[in-house]
């Protein structure tokens, strides 16, 4: 017969359902509703793991989350093996396939509990102590023996295929624990309207109700109060079960995880397998429950040996039996209602060994009655049997009593994992020698064990006025006293997740560990994934009498977020794979490229033609430029429109150099430096007009160089009416470089006379009637232009030139041609500790003041020794350095390696620290003297490239003193010996200057582009209940004002700009969007493409930004019943119509991309997307709906 | 994740924020009027208090506004929030 060990009736599990499912390989059946620690044990199977140190036999502990011994691993396929499971908590379902773990070869004949014989060595502590000898041992030997002996399951090595997905939630009260206090709680909470999220981590809400058949509420048995309570909240409270909370962060953000499929046989795919909520509560009620206590007896972790309480649930809720012969040893009168129920079911009850020396209780007297044995004043004092408990030694040392079940209780200890991690304040409860949390909990959790108050305090809990209940059935009883400490024995476990006895707890304390947290770190107890559920209270009772001293004064260690283990996958979340992080694509898709990632972009490397190598690809294109016209994806660099009356005298402050002096239409190369004095982004300067700047950054400082601007504009210039605008993603950007640019560009550019253009200069023209902005620069060294023109037009733009035989260039060519002019590049020549003037470009500087001018003066950063940049020359013109390679004036085996001295060039000298200190004679200088001699680095390789121009190996190198050696001979040490190079001045090509000479250019007629292509929108998947669009292109401005321009602003476009923060304002078929307190988005019909020119002619005299971003970013749309759901998967506002009303917009981030998020109706919201971002905010959102579509993944 | 009070935008999570260092930390009005020393400490010389701690952060991924909070670095608490040039709160 299966299933020896089910009662014929009874319990929560579906009996028309049978299940079959495997542990090590066996066969077995269980039913629905089963955990697989219910259908092991209806099948008899109890031993079901080997302990983590001593490999001893382990069996079911406890019927929940708190199971220390029985962790299995579940393996569902290739990629979904799961170790280290609860097997209490994993619900059985057709086909489940678990195993054992930290046994071999099986477990019943584990080899690995020969480690038993060597306990002595492993007590705790013991890698501080044994396996010292021989030294060499530890690493080699032991602790790779000791790693694959220790522990648990194996973690899968093959990619998880399943779906993790994160949710943003807000609510009013979040309620942990769904028994009768969180049920209460939930009652309470939910008639007052209040936004109320309950969860549980079981399967079913209900909690120890669930194992009370007999108890009444209200007149209705326990479990049908229960499917009532649920029926009522359905409608109003979220409900959550499978779903722990496992930790408590700052400012009440709970992180729960769901468990959405492991219960299923065969889930969706559309289903995320676990979903993790980060839930903004504004109270949370804590209704976690109790543990049970084991007893420390030795031989208290026999298979067979369980506490009270769980096989009271098994019996009730699973219709199980746990054996047929069981001892109940206690200190609780719990352990008597489980010994009566036991008793009524079948099962023989050998005897209750209760600790206390006169127990009496209503509970007690109706075990006695039965007939049954108690023996009170006593305690076990060892059990007998191999893989199953036989019989039970009490401690008098003559009363042996055959069994194959020892249930054993201590009491309970409240739940207060969640509570100390929210940094709450525990209070001692010297009645029941436990701690409770000062505020905030219910039920068991608060200590409070009668059923009644628990469900009264509950209702008060959830805001309401305190309601009572009718309970029955519960007999009364009485609670336990403080845990008593355990006799220091070694097979006494107080921890038996870590095998820790009450023998290592006492050798801690005889060592002198008396602080509870070091004991813990010692010995280990409570620590890992268990975090001291069960052991905690035992063990803290434990040291306490080792050390004399009250609990209370021991104090409890602090646990630690996650309450139980969260797989990888939950915290994760949906951001892996495509998802990881934004990949941003300029506008230009350059066909043939090879991509490389530069920061957050992919840009394009070289174009390789067929058969050709990427190295003879680099040096074609570099050929081209420097011979006829190459050209260039630039889009990537960062742009920033400045404007306002003080726009000179901000960039001034800014930038090295005065812009004062710099004239409309002018661009100047400019440095960016820190406060410190050092270099963090350069760029071009141009003035558009007396009041408009357009500045360029690097691709990389393009978010932190705004930021800086920023930070000095708000909080140090506060003075200066200056507005700044991102126009990244607005512009493209083509370089058209070499001889043949000018007369390549000028047939599509009628309205600007390129020949009349001076090197840095910008002009503002059209293409094919749209604007541009042309700017003649050149970092190349040949004659060239930076075509800035709206990104929807690039792609046309670079498609008509490839056709007229201009060559695309990628960023390798562009690195090489710009180090043959000596241009540098922050981040390569720079890194964070260079100043303009040791790479050259002191020249740069003027002004009255700038950000980092006063620090240049600083003695340090004055030395002539300092690090600058030269060029090198390799004496064999085949060589080409190595980028990173040190630089050393004379020969040397050492690689150049050896210690600096303070008189060593290049060595930072601490500010304030006089001369004299350094020739101090102390012990440092002995060392120096040994320097003397022997090489050093003094600089080293910042790029370096074989030139095709040339038809050489040359570099940018940042030596020690570099502009006084140039001429001179310096090494370059490798593996393979020195290499010699020659110091030269860092400039290769071109030194006069001549080709950026500006010739006249003929005026041909005007040409079109080529047609555009019919951009395709990106299509969603099928509807469902949430549908996700692109839409049309629009009108967008930027305006940056103060109250009186904005004013005018509104009335001349048409629509008033809200003054109420993230607040919009529509006027028929525009709007006006509040982005900050002097900044609004104006969205237009795409028609409307004079908006900006009407808005700069409104503001007449008051200053004002108003910036053209029509192309900068694109509009998606989400619209349906879960629209707010599916935005709150990647975002962390609270998207409730109450607190995000329609009509309310903002700046915010969906995953990882800024966007613009508006409420345009209930269930519609408007997403203003980057546009290089479009393609991750939309996967982001159709991952987030899935979901809710209708059609399967493929 | 801390809820940060925006004085424009009200309670943010913290990813929306960047912080931004110690408050009231104010840059020398004539740099070049102020010695080496005193320079160095305006560069490098912060505040580490257990307790109280005025500090700037810049709701970057919102209205994009620095300000200024007091947050208690025992607790993480953030016990004020205010505009720039307010004084903070006693």
């Amino acid at each position: 017969m299966t299933q020896p060990f089910r009662i014929p009736a009874g319990g929560r599990i579906d009996r028309d359902r049978p299940v079959r499912f495997t542990f090590d390989g066996a066969a077995f059946q269980g039913f629905a509703g089963d955990t697989l620690a219910s259908a092991l044990l209806a099948n008899d199977v109890h031993l079901v793991g080997r302990s983590f140190k001593y490999h001893r036999p382990r069996g079911i502990l406890s019927a929940g989350s708190e199971e220390p011994n029985a962790l299995v691993t579940v393996d569902r396929g290739a990629g979904r093996v799961t170790p280290n499971l609860r097997a209490t908590q994993i619900e059985l379902y057709e086909g489940l396939t678990a195993r054992s773990q930290n046994r071999f070869p099986s477990l019943r004949f584990d080899l690995g509990a020969l480690a038993e014989v060597a306990a002595p060595l492993l007590s705790a502590g013991f890698y501080y102590k044994s396996f010292m000898w021989p030294r060499s041992f530890w690493k080699r030997v032991y602790e790779p023996a000791i790693r694959r002996s220790a522990g648990l399951g194996r973690a899968p090595v093959e990619a998880d295929p399943d779906r993790y997905l994160h949710q943003y939630v807000h609510c009013d009260v979040l309620i942990v624990g769904g028994g009768a206090a969180g049920l209460a709680a939930a009652l309470g909470a939910s008639a007052t309207g209040a936004r109320v999220i309950l969860c549980d981590e079981q399967a079913e809400l209900g909690g120890s109700l669930l194992s009370e058949p007999d108890v009444t509420i209200d007149g209705w048995p326990a479990p049908d109060w229960v499917r009532e309570v649920l029926v009522t909240l359905g409608g109003s409270v979220t409900l959550l079960p499978r779903t722990t909370a496992f930790g408590w962060y700052p400012g009440n953000m709970i992180g729960l995880v769901e468990r959405v499929t492991d219960h299923l046989a065969e889930p969706a795919a559309k289903l995320p397998r676990e979903r993790l909520w980060q839930v903004r509560a504004g109270r949370v009620v804590l209704a976690a429950g109790a543990i049970e206590r084991p007893l420390v007896f030795p031989g208290n972790d026999r298979p067979g040996v369980m506490l009270a309480g769980a096989a009271r649930t098994y019996l009730h809720r699973y219709g199980v039996k746990v054996g047929r012969r069981a001892v109940i040893a206690t200190a609780d009168d719990s352990a008597y209602r489980v010994a009566a129920d036991l008793y009524a079911a079948g099962v023989a009850i050998a005897g209750v060994v209760d600790q206390r020396a006169a127990p009496d209780s209503e509970a007690i007297e109706a075990v006695r009655a039965l007939g049954i044995p108690i023996h009170a004043g006593m305690t076990i004092g060892s059990t007998e049997g191999r893989s199953r408990v036989h019989s039970v030694k009490l401690a008098n040392g003559t009363d042996i009593i055959p069994c194959d079940t020892v249930l054993m209780s201590g009491g309970w200890t409240p739940s207060v994992h969640l509570f100390s991690q929210s940094r709450g304040q525990l209070v001692f409860d010297a009645a029941s020698g436990t701690y409770l949390p000062s505020e905030g909990a219910i039920g068991a959790c608060a200590g409070v064990f009668d059923l009644a108050t628990c469900l009264r305090d509950g209702t008060a809990a959830g805001g309401s006025e305190p309601r009572s209940f009718a309970v029955a059935g519960v007999p009364v009883m009485a609670s336990a006293g403080p845990p008593v400490a355990a006799a220091p024995n070694r097979r006494a476990f107080v921890d038996f997740q870590n095998d820790v006895t009450a023998k290592d707890l006492a050798t801690a304390t005889t060592e002198g560990f008396v602080s509870i947290e070091h004991v813990k770190r010692y010995t280990t107890t409570g620590m890992a994934t268990d975090q001291g559920k069960t052991s905690n209270l035992n063990a803290l009772t434990d040291v306490a009498a080792l050390t004399r001293q009250g609990v209370e004064a021991v104090g409890l260690t602090t646990f630690r977020p996650p309450y139980t283990p969260v797989t990888f996958g939950a915290f994760a979340g949906p951001f892996r794979g495509k998802l990881f992080a934004p990949v941003r694509l300029p506008p230009i898709v350059a066909a043939g490229a090879v991509l490389e990632d530069v920061g957050s972009w992919k840009r394009a490397r070289c174009f390789p033609r067929d058969g050709e190598t990427i190295d003879a690809a680099v040096a074609r294109e570099c050929l081209a430029v420097r011979n006829d016209v190459g050209m260039l994806d630039a889009s990537t660099l960062g742009k920033i429109e400045v404007a306002g009356p003080d726009a000179a005298s901000f960039l001034s402050r800014i930038y090295t150099g005065d812009f004062a002096s710099l004239a409309p239409g002018r661009c100047r190369y400019a440095v960016l430096l820190g406060e410190d004095g050092f270099i963090r982004d350069d760029g071009i300067v141009a003035r558009l007009a007396v009041d408009r700047f357009h500045v360029t950054t690097t691709t990389g400082g393009a978010a932190f160089v705004l930021h800086h601007m920023e930070d000095y504009l708000q909080t140090e210039f506060t003075g200066l009416r200056v507005w700044l605008t991102s126009v990244t993603e607005q512009w493209a950007v083509i370089a058209v470089q070499g001889p043949r640019a000018p007369e390549v560009l000028a047939p599509f550019i009628p309205d600007i006379d390129l020949g009349a253009m001076p090197h840095m200069s910008v002009r503002e023209g059209h293409i094919d009637n749209s604007a541009i902005r042309l700017f003649r620069v050149s970092f190349t060294g040949e004659a060239g232009f930076e075509v800035n023109l709206p990104s929807v037009q690039a792609q046309r733009m670079w498609d008509t030139l490839r056709e007229r035989d201009v060559t695309p260039y990628g960023t390798d060519a562009m690195h090489i041609l710009r180090a043959e002019k000596g241009y540098l590049i922050v981040g390569q020549e720079t890194d964070g500790t260079v100043t303009p003037d040791d790479v050259g470009l002191g020249w740069t500087i003027g002004g009255p003041d700038f950000v980092g001018k006063r620090s240049l003066s600083l003695p340090d950063l004055k030395r002539t020794d300092r690090k600058q940049l030269v060029g090198l020359l390799p004496a064999n013109p085949a060589v080409v350095l190595e980028e990173g390679a040190q630089v050393t004036a004379s020969s040397t085996s050492s690689l150049g390696l050896a210690r600096r001295s303070p008189q060593t060039p290049g060595f930072a000298a601490i500010p304030g620290a006089s001369s004299e200190d350094d020739a101090g004679g102390n012990a440092r200088s002995h060392e120096e003297k040994e320097v003397v001699g022997r090489a050093f680095a003094i600089g080293h390789v910042t790029s370096s490239y074989r030139s095709p121009t040339l038809g050489r190996g040359f570099a940018l190198a940042l030596v020690a003193g570099g502009r006084a050696q140039i001429g001179s001979k310096l090494l370059v040490p490798m593996p393979g010996g020195s290499i010699e190079v020659t110091v030269t001045e860092p400039l290769f090509h071109d030194k006069t200057g001549e080709r950026l000479r500006v010739r006249p250019v003929p005026r041909p007629a005007a040409e079109p582009l080529l047609p555009a292509e019919v951009q395709s929108a990106p299509v969603a998947r099928p509807s469902g209940s949430v549908r996700l669009a692109a839409l049309a292109p629009t009108t967008r401005l930027s305006v940056r004002a103060g109250s009186s321009a904005a004013t005018a602003i509104g009335l001349a476009i048409g629509v008033l700009l809200p003054t109420v923060p993230c607040r919009s304002v529509i006027s028929r078929d525009r709007a006006a969007l509040w982005l900050g307190p002097d900044e609004w988005l104006i969205v237009a019909p795409e028609t409307a493409s004079d908006l900006a020119v009407q808005a700069r002619k409104a503001v007449g005299d008051h200053p004002a930004s108003i910036v053209d971003v029509s192309h900068g970013s694109q509009t998606l749309e989400i619209t349906g019943h879960r629209a707010a759901w599916c935005v709150n998967a990647f975002c962390a506002l609270d998207l409730d119509v109450r607190a995000f009303p329609v009509g309310m917009c903002t700046r915010t981030l969906l995953g990882k991309a800024e966007v613009v998020l508006w409420r345009i109706a209930a269930e519609v919201f408007h997403l203003h997307v980057p546009r290089s971002f479009v393609p991750y905010v939309w996967a982001c959102l159709e991952e987030a709906r899935l979901e809710f579509t209708d059609a399967e993944v493929v | 994740m801390l809820l940060i009070p925006c004085p424009w935008c009200g309670p943010r999570p913290e990813s929306e924020f960047r912080y931004g260092g110690q408050a009231h930390v104010v840059r020398p009005p004539d740099p070049s009027a102020v010695d080496d020393a005193a320079w160095g400490a305006y560069l490098y010389l912060r505040d580490n208090p257990k307790g109280r701690h005025a500090e700037r952060w810049r709701h970057l991924h919102g209205c994009g506004r620095f300000f200024n909070c007091v947050r208690d670095t025992v607790s993480d608490r953030i016990v004020a929030s205010y505009k720039p040039g307010e004084a903070p709160p006693s």
